[in-house]
This record gives C-alpha cells, sequence and structure tokens, in this order.
C-alpha cells in the first residue's frame, strides 16, 4: 500500500504533489480541516462565466451540485488549461475537493493534467472520515477534468 | 422527558408532540442558558461531513451519521459500547434531552434520531426546520466547537426489532402496508440511484412488490419542517392508503430518507408499529430471487420462491 503510494505520487504534478504531502503529514481530524481550508479558498467563478451556466457542466456523481468547465490559455510555451467551479456553500466537502484539484492542476498543460493518475483523490488519506462514497465524487470530478481536457487536446492537434 | 415539552398548535395535533422542538423554542432555552450542563445536548448531524465545521448553533456538537453511527466493518450500526463512548464524548447521559437538527430538511438528523432510539435514548426531539431554517431566520451560528465536559453513558444493547426491519422481515411482511420513500424514477426503476447522486450499484432497479410511493420529502414544508397533520394524513393515509392500527415498513436506498418518513409516521401521526429498513434498495436490488416490480404499479403479494 505504501508503495503504491509513493509511485503515485511520482507522477503528479508539483503543486498537486505538495497537497498530497501536506494532507498526509496530518493526522484525520487536521486532514478534514485542511480540506475546509480548500473549500474556503476555491475561487468564485469569473463574471463572464457567471452569466453562462450553460457553459458549465454538472458532475452527476457528487453529493451536492457541482459544475465545472475548463479553458484553454494560450502562451509562449503551449497551452495551459484552466479550471473553473461552481459548488455552493452548504457543500464544504465538494467544495474542498474543488480547491484541491483547482489549486493542484490550475493552468498546467494537457499532458501533466493527464498524468495525474486516477486514483489520486486516495492519497489524501480521506477516505475513512470521507467515507468511500463520498470520494467517488471527487474521483468523477477528476475524471471529468482529464475527460474534457484529454477532447479539447485532440482538438488542437 | 426531563426537558419541559413545547407547546404550540402545530405540534399539539400530531401523535407525540414532544418529539418535536421549534426554531423559536431552542433559541430561547439557549438564551436561557440551557447548554453547559447535560440536561440539554444540541446535536447537528448532516450529510456533508464538514458543513458543521463551517458554521453550527452555537453549542451544538456533532455527529456524523456515517463515521460516529455505522460500524466500521461489518454492515451495521455501531454497538452498545461504541455508542456509549460516543454519548459520552458528546455530554450526553442517558436522561439528556437531545435535540438534533441537520441539512437537507432534518433528512440525516432523523436517521441520527433512529440510531438513538435504538438504543432506547428516551427523550431525543427533532429541531423542526433544521439547520436551513435556523440559518433563514438570521440566527446565531458560530464556528466555535464546544469542549463537552465527558458524561457517563450507559452500554445499553440495541433493540432493533421494534423500530428496524431485516430483508427476512420485509419478506414475512408482504400483505402488510410498505412505502417505498425514493423518487419516482427510483420506484418504477428507471434508475438505481438518487438523482443526481452517485451510483450505488444495485443490479435491479424497481420497487418491492406492493409498496406505495411516497417520496420522503413531500412530509416537508418548503420551510423545511414537517407539514401539518391534516396534510400528512392526506398522504399517508389518503394517497399511501393506511390505515391506523397498521403495522408499517418504510424503505429507501440505504435508510437514511425512510427515517424521516419512520418520524412522521410514528410520531407525528401516531403509528404505533413502524419499522425502517435500513437493507431498503441496496439490498433488495441486489439480492437473490427476492420479487421485485417494476413501472408505476405497486404490484401485488407475491408468491415468493421456494416457499
Amino acid at each position: 500500500m505504501r508503495k503504491l503510494e509513493v509511485m503515485s505520487t511520482n507522477t503528479l504534478p508539483a503543486a498537486l504533489a505538495e497537497i498530497v504531502d501536506d494532507f498526509q503529514a496530518l493526522t484525520e481530524p487536521d486532514r478534514l480541516q485542511l480540506l475546509l481550508d480548500f473549500s474556503r479558498g476555491l475561487p468564485a467563478l469569473p463574471e463572464r462565466l457567471l452569466d453562462h451556466p450553460e457553459l458549465l457542466e454538472q458532475v452527476v456523481e457528487c453529493q451536492s451540485p457541482l459544475f465545472l468547465t475548463i479553458e484553454q490559455e494560450k502562451n509562449p510555451d503551449g497551452v495551459a488549461y484552466r479550471l473553473f467551479f461552481k459548488a455552493p456553500p452548504e457543500a464544504p466537502t465538494t467544495r474542498g475537493f474543488a480547491g484541491v484539484l483547482h489549486e493542484g492542476l490550475d493552468g498546467l498543460t494537457a499532458a501533466e493534467i493527464l498524468a495525474v493518475p486516477d486514483d489520486m483523490p486516495e492519497l489524501l488519506g480521506l477516505t475513512r472520515a470521507i467515507t468511500p462514497l463520498r470520494m467517488r465524487g471527487m474521483t468523477a470530478m477528476l475524471g471529468r477534468i482529464k475527460r474534457k481536457v484529454a477532447a479539447a487536446d485532440r482538438l488542437l492537434s | 422527558m426531563s426537558y419541559p415539552v413545547e407547546q404550540n398548535e402545530k405540534f399539539a395535533a400530531y401523535a407525540h408532540p414532544e418529539r418535536l422542538v421549534s426554531t423559536e423554542w431552542l433559541a430561547a432555552a439557549l438564551e436561557g442558558g440551557a447548554l453547559g450542563d447535560d440536561k440539554l445536548v444540541v446535536v447537528e448531524s448532516d450529510e456533508d461531513v464538514l458543513l458543521y465545521e463551517t458554521g453550527h448553533i452555537p453549542g451544538a456538537v456533532k455527529i456524523d451519521w456515517h463515521t460516529d453511527l455505522n460500524d466500521e466493518v461489518t454492515r451495521d450500526y455501531v454497538d452498545g459500547k461504541a455508542f456509549a463512548v460516543l454519548a459520552a464524548a458528546k455530554g450526553i447521559s442517558r436522561d439528556t434531552t437531545v435535540v438534533i437538527y441537520g441539512d437537507k430538511s432534518n433528512w440525516w438528523a432523523a436517521y441520527a434520531l433512529w440510531v438513538f432510539t435504538l438504543f432506547g435514548h428516551e427523550d431525543v426531539r427533532l429541531l423542526d426546520g433544521g439547520r436551513d431554517k435556523w440559518i433563514a431566520e438570521g440566527r446565531e451560528i458560530t464556528t466555535d466547537v464546544p469542549q463537552p465536559t465527558p458524561s457517563e453513558y450507559p452500554t445499553i444493547e440495541r433493540n432493533d426489532a421494534p423500530i428496524r426491519a431485516f430483508k427476512d422481515d420485509v419478506l414475512a411482511h408482504f400483505g402488510k402496508p410498505l412505502i417505498d420513500v425514493r423518487s419516482p424514477e427510483e420506484y418504477t426503476g428507471q434508475r438505481t440511484h438518487m438523482p443526481a447522486y452517485p451510483e450505488e450499484g444495485a443490479l435491479r432497479g424497481g420497487h418491492i412488490p406492493t409498496a406505495a410511493s411516497i417520496p420522503w420529502a413531500r412530509a416537508a414544508a418548503e420551510d423545511g419542517t414537517y407539514r401539518k397533520r391534516t396534510e400528512l394524513e392526506a398522504l399517508y393515509l389518503g394517497e399511501a392508503g393506511l390505515t391506523e392500527g397498521d403495522d408499517v415498513v418504510a424503505y429507501c436506498r440505504i435508510g437514511e430518507r425512510s427515517s424521516h418518513t419512520w418520524f412522521a409516521l410514528k410520531y407525528l401521526l401516531g403509528f404505533e408499529t413502524v419499522r425502517n429498513y435500513d437493507g431498503s434498495w441496496t439490498e433488495w436490488g441486489n439480492a437473490v430471487r427476492v420479487p421485485i416490480v417494476k413501472g408505476a404499479e405497486r404490484g401485488t403479494v407475491p408468491v415468493l420462491a421456494g416457499k
């Protein structure tokens, strides 16, 4: 089990690997507190998306309504992907997962995002405290981001 | 009952008014310094495991339906020893008046109340309207987590039989009324999980033969409070066809939503024998050779395989 975790962390982008390390260094109650901090840190949607809810997709696997979308941003090094999430304040767990993925993946390239292992949420060490059922929403969120990035990336080539 | 029962017109019409308190009542009790000893303990129980931490009623302690009340290994509730440890840590004694509230019209709060009742905790009440109503009324919330003085709680063996049904109990129950509290899509078998909720792995979609479909949220008003007695009667006596004295089993997907209906039938309408089948559709929809019905019709009492 321990070996698997180490292997998986190695393929994570630096920011996400750091978040995983932060979670793993904490006790279970403190991990929940950190997730709550991430829920508070999730940035609000930019105005252009607020007016266009149709541009956001719902991730139905999450227990509370979560909407997300991605945008491409061209820069000298290539194309970066920006991530946008919307979840209500009454859903702090869902918001916290969104906050982790935002801080860990926002602004990265398609290759970096697609290299994140699908079971990355398990690395946060929250499964017991959050319950497997609630973890499924986070895995679904990551899966949706990867699918959208892969599809957008295919259109570029 | 160790704490005075609230008197108001709405509650007085219910069979057991002592099982509910209003937000006004609780606010007044808190203002009067009700917390601080073990006479009254307020418990928040939500679907979202972090919601309590974002703000809660001052002095309220948190009990999580999954991590605190479910056994970690067996699909069952905690045993008497674990419950005693939990209650003591929350400052609850055997004769404490416990007021439970939560998100989503008290859906999970009702589930926690039902588990308290498995242990025969005598005075456990719901805050009518729950968390959302308290906040909508602009009442005080805080992120301060209280540190209750640990109490003594005896180890009580759970008494499941009066209010909990198992699969075999349901098979033996045919001919008597069943209430399915899931969404119409789950009832008909169009889908095996809640709308907008994760797939929870039932192999078959449909309902238990003869069950009436009364989605749980119909027992709640817009503000999350329980509907008035006359409205509940129209729902359960009228639409579902229950008659006084019926022996009723309610179920949903894992037993949480049906706890809300169980509370309405047991304490608000006064049915003596109401059991919650917590195995619910995640057990029934996967079990071998149990009969199910697809579609909107209730279906008829089945002839059981092997009987």
